[in-house]
Order: structure tokens, then sequence, then C-alpha cells
């Protein structure tokens, strides 16, 4: 069964991807900066910041090693910081940078090596409907993750010769621990400007997930897909 | 160590060049040329082969290095204009990690 690399699975989505993908078969390999609370079959996990470039690069080759092979990653690990833009600390802009921004160039670097190796490779990065949607309040994470969909947009065409799709989910608001701290009448009025008027649930990001690694998606990159009909 | 490196270099060249076929490429010596010059290998070649290279040197040193370097793609001051300027950013690169 393929290999899978999921950043972030200590909880929320990422720990429901790796129970997903699991449960299909595949074997997952997770990380997080502090340990899991959950055991799975399949599944290993590594304990580390996805913004430390020594113990990324660290972790992949021993996946390789391992492995001898990573055929899906899935760049999930994220956080985010609800502020007025006037008073929002640089540190926090930067903290918001490093994980979603750094973290996710980092995993595509270092398991765009591997995969560029064996000349294949699935990698979705996680966008957000904040970024189109230009939700006030999300200043530094919309631009975050605004980057995190050129970079998608971008290295899909340098990687498209080693046959590594890449491509970007861009979800609604999921009840997770990211959005704990914002009121529900902002995620109403979120929710009120997407076409289908619903929270997300983790399904609609598998969904999406299950078609953008598919082998048969090989002429699908460079896509970042929204949910909710936001685009 | 400098003898090691130049071995997996060499090694790397001669496994892209049976793609390639370059006559440059053959009998790998410090001043064969990789990146930039008249002669040479395409970006896209450059990239399979350090990539090839950064792995083979992590498992031969136990090391932990990317050879990811600004000046990669410029063709006076690339690192990898040529097989001994490659191992000697290499040998740094090892050095740093240490």
């Amino acid at each position: 069964m393929p290999t899978m690399v999921i950043t972030g699975t200590r909880k929320g989505i990422g720990r429901y991807l790796a129970e997903h993908y699991v449960a299909k078969g595949y074997k997952v390999v997770g990380c997080s900066r502090s340990p899991v609370d959950f055991e799975l079959e399949r599944y290993q996990h590594y304990e580390l910041d996805v913004a430390d470039e020594k113990a990324v690069g660290k972790m992949v080759r021993s996946v390789m090693r391992e492995h001898g092979q990573i055929d899906i990653l899935l760049n999930n690990a994220g956080i985010a910081s609800m502020n007025h833009f006037l008073l929002t600390p640089l540190s926090t802009v930067e903290r918001i940078f490093q994980t979603n921004f750094f973290g996710t160039f980092l995993f595509c670097r270092e398991v765009g090596k591997a995969m560029a190796k064996k000349k294949y490779g699935r990698i979705v990065n996680f966008a957000t409907v904040a970024a189109p949607l230009k939700l006030e309040g999300e200043a530094a994470y919309a631009a975050s993750k605004a980057a995190v969909a050129n970079l998608t947009q971008l290295i899909a065409k340098e990687l498209a010769e080693f046959n590594i799709t890449v491509n970007a989910v861009g979800p609604t608001p999921v009840a997770t621990d990211l959005i704990r701290g914002v009121s529900d009448d902002k995620i109403d009025d979120l929710i009120n400007t997407q076409s289908i008027k619903r929270m997300g649930e983790y399904r609609d990001i598998s969904n999406v997930t299950d078609f953008l690694i598919q082998p048969e998606s090989d002429f699908v990159t460079g896509q970042v897909i929204y949910l909710g009909g936001v685009s | 160590m400098k003898e090691k490196i130049f071995e997996i270099i060499s090694a790397a060249i001669e496994e892209l060049n049976e793609e390639l076929e370059y006559e440059e490429l053959e009998n790998v010596t410090v001043d064969t040329p990789i990146f930039g010059g008249e002669t040479g290998i395409d970006s896209l070649s450059l990239v399979s082969l350090v990539v090839e290279v950064e792995g083979n040197v992590n498992d031969a040193f136990d090391a932990n290095v990317t050879l990811a370097d600004e000046k990669a793609m410029s063709s006076r001051n690339s690192p990898y204009r040529n097989v001994g300027s490659f191992v000697d950013f290499i040998v740094a690169k090892l050095g740093d990690d240490a």
C-alpha cells in the first residue's frame, strides 16, 4: 500500500485524516510538536516542529530508510490567530508563517526530493476560504495561506516533470480547535458568504484529498479547491 | 572525506550520463564542469543530480545536510559549477552539520 506523510496529526483534521487513511490501508506517518494520545495500526508518529529545517530533513530521511518511498504528502499542520490587523504583534505573524508557510515549504521540498527520485508523488497543501473571502480579523492567517496557495500553483509547474502533482484544498470553518476562539456570530457571518451555507465536516476534506491523491488524478495539478462554493 | 564525496558525485554523474551521453561528463575529474558554463547539464538534470548526491552523502556520513544554496542557479558562483566546487561545498555543509 502507498506510504503517506500527514503533518499536524495530533488532533482535528490531521488526526481524522490519519484515521481515515489508515482505515483505507495506507501506511501513515504523522507528526506534531507533542506526542499523540492515540495508537493506530500502520501509523507511526514523529515529534517535531514543522518549521525546523533540520528536523524535517531528518524525519523524511528516516521515513525513506524505513519505507523506501513516500507516495503522498498532506501538509495539514496549521495554526490561526484572530485579531485586528492594527493590534497584531509581529511575533504572532512570524509564528503563523513559520508553521503554515515555512512548514509547508519545508515538507514540500524534502518530501519532493524523495518523490522526485521515484518519479511519482501526490502533494496536497491546506489553504483556507479566509484568503479568497478576505476575512476581517484573519490578516496574518489568510496571508500565510495565500502564500501556501501560490506556492502550490508555482511548484506544481516545477515538479510536474518529476510526475509529482501539487494541489490544495481550501476548507471552510470546521469545528476544530483552530476556530475555538471565534464567536458564533462571526462563524455565522462567514457561513452566509458561502454558496452552501453549512459548517464544513471532516468528510468534506477527505472527499477532496481522496480525489487529488488517487493515481488517476495525474492530470490535475496546481489547483486550489475551495469548499462550500467559495471561489 | 573529500575522496569519498568525490566518489559519490562521480558515481551520480556517471549514472546521470547514462541517459544524457555527454562527452564532457565522461571520465569525471575535479575539473569536470557540471552547471552554468558553456558545457554542462540543464537545471532539471542538476536538480536530479543534487538530490541523488544529497541522499548518498547523508547515508555515507550519517549526516543531515540539505544541499540547498542561494547561488545554485548562478552561472558564475554556483557551488555546482564543477565537480571540485561541488565537493568543497559538501565538505563545508558537513562541517556546519557536525
